[in-house]
């Protein structure tokens, strides 16, 4: 009973956060570093036509999406600034790693299937309200990005 | 079938057009996944049940689109636009539109 206690007591929780939510952040963010080097030669634009005259063998919608939420920590710190107003930078981080996952997804896509162009990409932030909680809570933000994946060869 | 988020389907040439086509679905989590989404929101980071529940649900609503286009008679999909819409508490509606066209 007393661990329960202590495994439910807000304190325990902000620790939980703090630590575990900094590693998995860094650790993110370094897989998406390393998969974003990967995939520059696939390049994503958000025109509606390819500005060279090349010549496009296949077209195919493609799509990217992630659900993220803040740790126990962050959202506390939210929280806090909340009062006072101003720049939350727990936050930051969070819709940029969100992003950044859902383009890398959508390349994969495009990657696997044989593509190396995207054209028209769009992204869509949606947020996800928890069920229990009254919906007030927020379970987590989705990203979705989409467009239009091309093979395409040079004229010759 | 043809699908594409642009206004014409590079390298092809559209021939008719069929007017808009529309696919929808409403989901909702189950209680298991709801908890240990819950428990997941301590740590953060990707929460992969969400993922993969939205995911399937925008490839249903996608799909339901493209019947539809077929049933008009269209081998192609464009200008394909995505929307969300919250309509009940813990469900949530996807939906896809774009027009039907023939390509050739």
């Amino acid at each position: 009973m007393d661990l329960l206690i202590m495994f439910s007591s807000p304190l325990f929780l902000l620790l939980l956060g703090f630590f575990i939510g900094i590693r998995l952040e860094s650790n993110h963010y370094k897989s998406i570093r390393d998969r974003e080097l990967e995939m520059r030669d696939l390049v994503a634009i958000n025109f509606s036509r390819l500005p060279l005259d090349i010549e496009v063998e296949k077209a195919e919608m493609v799509t990217g999406s992630v659900v993220v939420s803040l740790d126990y920590f962050k959202r506390f710190l939210a929280q806090l600034r909340a009062v006072v107003g101003g720049r939350i930078k727990s936050y930051e981080p969070l819709l940029d790693r969100a992003r950044r996952e859902a383009v890398l997804r959508m390349k994969e896509q495009a990657l696997a299937n044989g593509h190396n162009r995207v054209i028209n990409m769009r992204l869509e932030t949606s947020r996800l309200a928890n069920s229990r909680g009254g919906g007030k809570r927020t379970a987590g933000v989705e990203v979705l990005a989409y467009g239009t994946a091309l093979s395409v060869r040079e004229k010759s | 079938m043809l699908c594409s988020n642009t206004e014409e389907i590079p390298g092809q040439q559209i021939v008719e057009f069929y007017g808009v086509v529309t696919g929808s679905t409403v989901r909702s989590k189950h209680i298991g996944r709801d908890i240990l989404a819950g428990f997941k929101n301590l740590v953060g980071g990707e929460l992969k049940g969400y993922t993969e529940l939205l995911q399937e649900a925008r490839k249903e609503a996608l799909d339901r689109m493209m019947d539809q286009a077929r049933s008009v008679g269209a081998n192609a999909v464009i200008n394909v636009r995505f929307g969300t819409s919250s309509v009940a508490q813990g469900a949530a509606e996807l939906f896809a539109y774009g027009t039907a066209v023939r390509v050739e």
